[in-house]
């Protein structure tokens, strides 16, 4: 709904999968169920919506798609270094200078992606049922990280040689070492080029339905509760006058019409 | 196609506080994470503007 | 509630944190917003790349440290053929247990209990085997290295001692090693051989090689190399040592992984820069932390920081600011319900 209350087209959309249950004869159908369970946590107006609350007004929440958009050229550029192999980009300008928008579009990857962490840490925006949210987060965070050092481990130069020698000892010392061997460069390719970026991707995936499906966490109370009490909704927010009256004012309308 | 316009190839610099050893490459980067944290949080963000 | 059904901003700020906003929202296009992060991000990794590239310093073969180096070379390979390097000592997964060997997380020694799976032998894969295919066209070296094999382990280790204490003082005529008089038996020769070999490329060829052709693992002419001191000084001179924060660089002036700097700090830091089990520690702890960090909701007191250092404040205060202006034009007398 917009601000004035009048229907998007998005909540039309929703009226049709209100109530989307499987045909009568159909209850134990696998397919059925599963379509309906997912078009009830999402269905498509909720799956792509024309607003958000009033409170998302800050560039803060724009740190998130920053790092979508770093991981899709992340994506793109390495699909281009595959296409003509692992040592492309040692003997070709062009291959080298795809090898650098890979490297650099990491960087803004990470970079981006702290400053999402940072920002969702200081909103506390696990409240609310969205602590899974959080994890898929720190998990995409983790992933991640593996991703970037086999990639690393995959440059067949100097540093992959540095790289691959010292940090075997550390994953030697707890048995991870004896079956993910970093100084195995095809084990470490094929790693960074499939299995890593599709754990990623169904990670990042998952944590993204999460954010459509509970919504972006509320503004934690203007005048806070003692710690610990996450429940709290926004008393500070009462007024000496009482409860609210029966004919509110939207406030701070953009117009609002359409 | 294009040579690098800035050689980073070379020795690196690195600065030194007690214990801490950081490049300045690194130190640069971190530096503008903070930075554009806090704009990102001191600049007014006007909702509507470009998405009518 | 309006008729329209939107609470109003004080109204909706009352509900539990789990419940859907039902209070003012504002027109916003996710996948404008998006696609304009896209082109922002495209552009800027494009730009960085044209000003700054990338680097790509060459890996090191064991030729080149075999002609940089040479004194390095012989010092590690007689270490490699009596088994007293790094990677003959290491343990699993390279070579059996013994005790002494392996790091351990206080009483566990996860280390040990996985085993071998990768068989490294360093008396027979770095120095014998490739010495018999250089002998093939060497009566003399190949003569060396009978004697050496047949010798008892007593005599071997009694010449390859008195060998490693020598090629410290090593001194070149031409690209000859030159040593002080002494006991070394066959081991100088079969030295002298093995950096022959080292010195055209052969050695690289003989430890890249593998059984079936094909093949992409280089775990041993890198352990050969890192049991050296060549690539590791090329390293410290690259600030990429462990004592050096070097888990966060990268070599010359370009940023590293900023994002390690906490799995690096621990290694800089007492128990863990003066403990023989510094891996294992480090990577336990760190395990810890990020397991601290993913149970963050659950954890009291860490997770009622953002409360107490109120950057929250600053980022949504323009909620503030019209939750207060509501209430406080609310107070100023609208019409109460009947």
């Amino acid at each position: 709904m917009s601000e004035n209350g009048t229907s998007t087209p998005a909540d039309a959309a929703d009226a049709v999968f209100d109530d989307v249950r499987p045909a009568p004869g159909d209850e134990r159908m696998w397919s059925a169920r599963l379509r309906g369970a997912a078009v009830r946590a999402l269905p498509p107006g909720k799956l792509m919506p024309d607003d958000q609350p009033s409170y998302v007004a800050s560039w803060v929440y724009v740190f998130g798609v920053l790092t979508l958009a770093a991981f899709v050229v992340i994506l793109v550029s390495g699909a281009v270094l595959i296409l003509r192999g692992p040592s492309w980009w040692h003997v070709s300008s062009t291959g080298l200078f795809f090898n650098s928008i890979h490297l650099w579009s990491v960087e803004l990857f990470f970079f981006f992606m702290v400053l999402h962490l940072w920002g969702k840490f200081f909103m506390a925006a696990w409240r609310g049922n969205r602590a899974l949210t959080w994890m898929t987060g720190v998990l995409s965070f983790a992933m991640s990280i593996g991703a970037a050092f086999t990639g690393y481990l995959s440059q067949q130069n100097f540093d992959s040689q540095w790289i691959s020698t010292q940090a075997k000892d550390g994953l030697n010392s707890v048995g991870v070492g004896a079956f993910f061997n970093v100084l195995n460069f095809g084990q470490m390719l094929l790693w960074h080029v499939l299995l890593l970026p599709v754990a990623v991707a169904a990670i990042v995936g998952l944590h993204l339905l999460m954010v459509r499906h509970r919504g972006v966490v509320r503004p934690l109370p203007a005048r806070q509760g003692r710690p610990g009490r996450h429940r709290v909704t926004d008393r500070g927010a009462e007024t000496a006058a009482g409860p609210t009256p029966a004919v509110p004012t939207p406030v701070g309308a953009d117009g609002g019409d359409r | 196609m294009l040579a690098a316009l800035v050689d980073l190839s070379h020795t690196g610099h690195y600065l030194h506080w007690g214990f801490i050893q950081l490049s300045v490459a690194n130190a640069i980067v971190i530096l503008l994470m903070v930075i554009v944290f806090v704009v990102a949080i001191a600049v007014p963000f006007r909702p509507g503007k470009g998405h009518r | 509630m309006s008729a329209a059904g939107v609470r109003t901003l004080s109204e909706a700020s009352r509900q539990p944190d789990d419940s859907p906003w039902d209070g003012p929202k504002i027109r916003y296009d996710l996948v404008k917003e998006f696609t304009i992060a896209l082109v922002v991000i495209a552009l800027l990794a494009v730009v960085l790349a044209a000003v700054f590239s990338s680097p790509d310093d060459r890996p090191v073969t064991i030729r080149q440290w075999a002609h940089a180096d040479p004194g390095d070379f012989l010092a590690t390979a007689v270490t490699e053929l009596d088994g007293s390097s790094d990677t003959a000592g290491y343990g699993p997964p390279y070579n059996a247990w013994a005790p002494g060997e392996g790091q351990k997380i206080f009483p566990l020694a996860i280390q040990r209990w996985v085993g071998v799976h990768i068989p490294v032998n360093t008396t027979d894969d770095f120095v014998l085997s490739p010495l018999r295919l250089a002998a093939a066209s060497d009566p003399r070296l190949h003569a060396a290295v009978t004697r050496y094999t047949t010798a008892t382990p007593a005599q071997q280790a009694s010449w390859t001692t008195a060998y490693t204490d020598a090629v410290a003082h090593v001194s070149f005529q031409g690209s000859t090693p030159v040593l002080r008089p002494g006991r070394y038996g066959p081991v100088a020769s079969m030295m002298t051989g093995l950096l022959g070999m080292a010195r055209t490329g052969g050695l690289d060829a003989v430890l890249l090689a593998s059984p079936q052709f094909y093949g992409t693992d280089y775990s041993k002419p890198l352990l050969f190399i890192a049991d050296g001191g060549y690539m590791a000084a090329k390293a410290g001179a690259q600030h990429l040592s462990g004592d050096q924060w070097g888990m966060m660089n990268e070599t010359g002036n370009f940023p590293g992984q900023a994002w390690l700097w906490l799995y690096t700090m621990w290694y800089q830091v007492k128990p863990f820069s003066t403990s023989a089990n510094a891996d294992s520690l480090v990577w336990a702890l760190m395990m810890l932390l990020t397991l601290g960090l993913l149970l963050l909701p659950f954890i009291p007191g860490l997770r009622s920081i953002p409360r107490v250092v109120p950057v929250y404040r600053l980022i949504w205060r323009d909620h503030y600011r019209r939750l207060a202006a509501e209430q406080q034009s609310l107070a100023a007398g609208a019409p109460r319900a009947p």
